[in-house]
């Protein structure tokens, strides 16, 4: 159970650290911000990889296949939208056509 | 690459992740934020790929290929009114890939298991399950698959939550009996089932809190998965996507007006709705023309524009910006008082504006303005109800009593442009159509601010001329 604790302790801290940054984020933002927290827990990819390439059984390796391109789908695509959204946000001096 | 080597590249990783995160606290920086944030990403994921554990890669490639070109499909064609779609199904993906890493680690380590490896792998599946099917829903709803309206049945809330107790009890079970791999199974299932029940009963306008809350389930899965495979980076970032979902579901409920523990068991939208009967009370209404409000616009110093969501609906925000164009031109200060469910999601409308080339610094939050409309000679309301609904101030009865509003009704005029006198979602009379200083303009919003626009620009060429 010991091996528990220090995770545990990092989880705790990530949960306080999360709210200090996500409070001070813009409100105008909070679309654009989901879309990244988004993209980055698709840093699950790297569990995912280990596990499809792991050379275990078919089964593994099938389960594998299926999250390594489920979470490659929220890093790139999640990514790339947060761009699009936040290309559209100008200030009003630069913003007239 | 060696293990405590790719320890400190997640350790990298995890603090670029978190300045980009930081970056968002203004439009400025977020670009470059977000780049930082895709640095840390690439940095784990080659990281990964050199461990030694990884001994083929032909699967990983073909997933790695096939996703990329989904995602980036996805990323391109998807319009900025299905964000919330987008979003939605993109919690069903994340919480995908977490459960199926789960169910392979389960299988690989075929029942010899330690008790808080257990724990561990059994809330990663239970929360991964429930997020893949919640989130389809979510997304079923707010892509109009699935009926919108909230479906409700008898015993509704005591099934649901024999059921989760049912399913919570087998999770308890496998801790302490890791080997059984039936109930494994079975408790996966019944995640699945959770997910759809859970959704089932919400209605398609509270979807801004379900997809919030289910980004904190997704989030509080990748977490579990970090602690299954003992990976640093993944915890951080579960905890990350977690506080953010929370936060922002905690902020919608407040803005929605309900009660924080309403949205922890997910039982929103159980309010009754009687739209039609607050209707039939004969009121009347005087009707506007387009012509009387150009008259009103202009002769304005002040005015401020509240955007709801019939707005994007009738895709009407370019004609709306082009209005608030000339109004500054002329000198006439104008603003946009952005109530926060103004969207279908946390901070959509913003979005959606941003879209129509409307500057940020004209966007104000509602705590931001919501002062100054006792100083201003017009609040231009287009497709929004409910969230200028005095009703929320003063009516004890009503669904939205308590909501904070936008203060619309101490502007000296009020111009409201809207299809018809329809209640909002809550179902609640809006009794500011009614009052003298508010003039109702009947009609579809695009082509209502078009002539406003047509009419406008004539006006100021015959003053041109006359001059």
């Amino acid at each position: 159970m010991n091996e528990f604790i220090d995770p545990l302790y990092i989880l705790v801290l990530g949960g306080f650290l999360g709210l200090e940054v996500i409070r001070r984020v813009s409100p105008t933002l909070h679309t654009p911000l989901m879309s990244a927290t988004n993209a980055i827990s698709g840093i699950s990819l790297v569990g995912s990889l280990v596990v499809a390439g792991g050379g275990h059984d078919t089964l593994s390796t099938a389960l594998g296949f299926v999250a390594v391109t489920a979470a490659t789908i929220n890093v790139v695509g999640g990514f790339l939208i947060t761009d699009r959204m936040l290309r559209l946000f100008k200030r009003q001096d630069r913003g007239r056509p | 690459m060696t293990p405590y080597l790719l320890d400190l590249l997640y350790l990298v990783a995890a603090v670029l992740f978190i300045f980009g995160l930081k970056a968002l606290s203004s439009p400025e920086s977020a670009r470059r934020g977000m780049f930082y944030a895709e640095i840390g990403m690439l940095f784990a994921i080659v990281g990964t790929l050199l461990r030694h554990d990884i001994i083929q890669y032909e699967w990983i490639i073909a997933g790695l290929t096939l996703g990329s070109i989904i995602g980036a499909l996805m990323a391109i064609y998807m319009p900025m009114t299905a964000m919330p779609q987008r979003i939605a199904i993109s919690h069903s993906f994340g919480a995908l890939a977490a459960t199926l890493v789960g169910i392979a680690e389960y299988h690989r380590l075929s029942g010899q298991i330690e008790t808080g490896m257990m724990a561990a792998l059994g809330f990663e599946v239970l929360f991964g399950s429930l997020t893949i099917t919640g989130s389809l829903m979510a997304f079923g709803k707010l892509q109009e698959l699935v009926k919108g309206a909230p479906v409700t049945y008898r015993f509704q809330n005591i099934s649901n939550i024999a059921l989760f107790a049912a399913t919570f009890a087998m999770f308890i079970y496998l801790i302490f009996n890791p080997g059984a791999m039936a109930v494994f199974y079975v408790m996966i299932a019944l995640g699945l089932a959770i997910g759809v029940l859970m959704v089932l009963p919400i209605g398609g306008a509270d979807m801004p809190v379900v997809v919030s809350l289910l980004n904190s389930y997704a989030g509080l899965a990748a977490s579990a998965t970090g602690f299954a495979i003992n990976n640093k980076v993944l915890i951080i970032c579960g905890a990350l996507d977690g506080t953010s979902g929370f936060f922002l579901s905690i902020l919608m409920s407040r803005a929605m007006n309900r009660s924080f523990t309403n949205v922890l068991f997910g039982a929103v939208g159980a309010v009754k709705h009687d739209g039609n009967a607050a209707q039939q009370e004969e009121k009347s209404v005087i009707r506007y023309t387009p012509d009387d409000v150009a008259y009103i616009l202009e002769r304005a110093q002040s005015v401020i524009i509240i955007p709801g969501y019939g707005l994007a609906v009738a895709r009407a925000q370019h004609a709306l910006h082009e209005i608030a164009t000339l109004l500054m031109q002329n000198g006439i200060t104008v603003r946009y008082a952005i109530h926060p469910v103004a969207g279908r999601m946390p901070g959509h409308m913003n979005v959606l504006l941003a879209e129509a080339n409307v500057p940020y610094d004209l966007l104000f939050e509602m705590d931001q303005i919501n002062e100054d409309f006792q100083n201003t000679d017009v609040a231009l309301i287009v497709g929004a109800n409910d969230v200028v609904n005095p009703a929320a101030r003063t009516k004890k009865d009503s669904p939205l009593y308590g909501m904070p509003i936008l203060n619309a009704d101490q502007a000296r005029t009020v111009v409201i442009c809207k299809r018809s006198l329809g209640a909002g979602f809550a179902g609640e009379d809006n009794e500011l159509f009614y009052d003298k200083k508010t003039m109702m303009v009947f009609g579809d919003a695009k082509s209502t601010l078009t002539s406003l626009v047509q009419l406008m620009k004539k006006q100021e060429l015959d003053v041109k001329s006359a001059a």
